[in-house]
């Protein structure tokens, strides 16, 4: 159904690229990635197409895909005290990571769904803004807002773009992967993996025995 | 005043007390409580305040919506970071005499919430607590458990002397420090004046044995 859905949009709204993003796991809800440029036309053709009547977006997600460290070997003719060997080079790169939005559409007139579109920042630090899907569907308000509050993906185009859950001078955002909280531990009865750590470097309030 | 002598006397048709026993009695049967909620702990609070278990039988039913008519700050509840200044600016607005109940594992210590970035690690970080009700939510019957806890409490209090009652010494403070948002935390995290981390003993042989080192 997905590929049948790809190379509609691909025919009716031009210039579009899209990418399936399969899921191997046995719920196999596999997704549309859609690209930024053309994410409203895509998201107004399936909203509008006729047969097709996405009238619902149920739910809006945000996930923290953080930087990977790229390791690459290559083998490279040096030449080591006037001699012409192999060497075995490693380079280390980091990439960039992105942010990413996840909407679920069902229609509620034809009774199917749900369709899975994703949309991707470039990267996570500075350019972190997409296109709002709120001017098509209303529901995605409140969510893209939490997205926004909780990941720092800015929703262009959205129409009233503040924090939900923390307050406005707050400056994280404590749903990405990085997010260092506030150290305001206090003492655990039975500290185990993280917490564990934490209380080690806590030890002014806990008495040796 | 001798007791034995007061049960004399009531038997001869005289009453006899002292301005402190009338006065203690008065305000520990007309608690009134401040009409709020946080969390699902209020709906047990609710659930107290109806005719199953009926919190009226101790004169607290008669929840106020004005912190300025209240005596009493059940705390029902999470309390989220961005609510915490407003309960400290409803405290702070309550008229003394005035006491806290600190009702459930989120409003005691953030409860399943405590290793969150958002909620509050218990109350007690910012206004003096009176009474904490341990339970996730706690039954109707331990919130009223605790009211008459306080009610003993509030019963055995002095007016006079070294140990009298908090809001009768002059120099204790009645209005505490409002936290402001920060940009990563509230600020102060927690008034040093009436909260300090716990001294706690463990051991670290026992420690050695789960962690790594």
């Amino acid at each position: 159904m997905l590929e049948a859905i790809k190379s509609e949009i691909e025919a009716n709204v031009s210039g579009c690229r899209l990418e399936v993003v399969p899921n191997s796991s046995p719920s196999g809800q596999h997704s549309l990635l859609i690209d930024c440029e053309r994410a409203l036309a895509v998201a107004r053709f399936l909203r509008d197409a006729a047969h097709l009547r996405f009238d619902y977006c149920s739910n809006v997600t945000g996930i923290d895909w953080p930087g990977k460290e790229i390791v690459e070997k290559e083998k490279i003719k040096k030449l080591v005290d006037g001699v012409e060997q192999e060497v075995e080079e490693v380079r280390k790169t980091q990439s960039a990571g992105h942010l990413e939005a996840v909407y679920h559409l069902y229609s509620m007139e034809k009774k199917h769904g749900p369709v899975i579109l994703r949309m991707r920042t470039k990267n996570r630090s500075d350019q972190t803004h997409l296109p709002s899907l709120t001017p098509i569907w209303r529901s995605a308000e409140f969510q893209e807002r939490e997205i926004f509050d909780l990941y720092g993906i800015v929703f262009d185009g959205h129409p009233d773009l503040r924090r939900i859950l923390m307050w406005d001078g707050f400056e994280d955002h404590p749903m990405r992967r990085d997010y260092v909280e506030p150290d305001d531990y206090e003492y655990e009865p039975t500290p185990h993996d993280e917490v564990l750590e934490k209380s080690k470097q806590h030890t002014h309030g806990v008495r040796a025995r | 005043m001798d007791e034995q002598l007061k049960s004399e006397l009531s038997k001869q048709g005289i009453f006899a007390t002292s301005l402190q026993e009338l006065y203690n009695w008065g305000r520990k049967n007309s608690l009134w409580p401040l009409n709020f909620g946080l969390a699902c702990c209020a709906i047990e609070m609710i659930a107290a305040t109806m005719a199953r278990y009926d919190m009226a039988r101790f004169g607290a039913e008669v929840f106020r919506p004005s912190p300025r008519q209240a005596d009493l700050m059940i705390v029902a509840g999470t309390i989220t970071k961005k609510m915490a200044p407003q309960i400290v600016r409803l405290y702070n607005q309550m008229p003394e005499p005035k006491y806290v109940i600190s009702m459930g594992a989120c409003a005691i210590s953030g409860g399943p919430f405590k290793q969150g970035y958002n909620v509050l690690k218990g109350i007690d970080r910012y206004i003096p607590v009176d009474v904490y009700i341990p339970g996730c939510p706690p039954r109707p019957e331990a919130l009223i458990d605790a009211l008459m806890f306080l009610q003993k409490k509030i019963d055995s209090q002095q007016l006079t002397g070294a140990d009298r009652a908090r809001h009768l010494d002059p120099d204790a403070p009645s209005e505490f420090i409002v936290p402001q948002f920060g940009a990563h935390d509230l600020e102060p995290p927690q008034n040093p004046e009436i909260w300090r981390p716990p001294l706690v003993e463990i051991s670290l042989a026992e420690k050695n044995d789960a962690g790594s080192d």
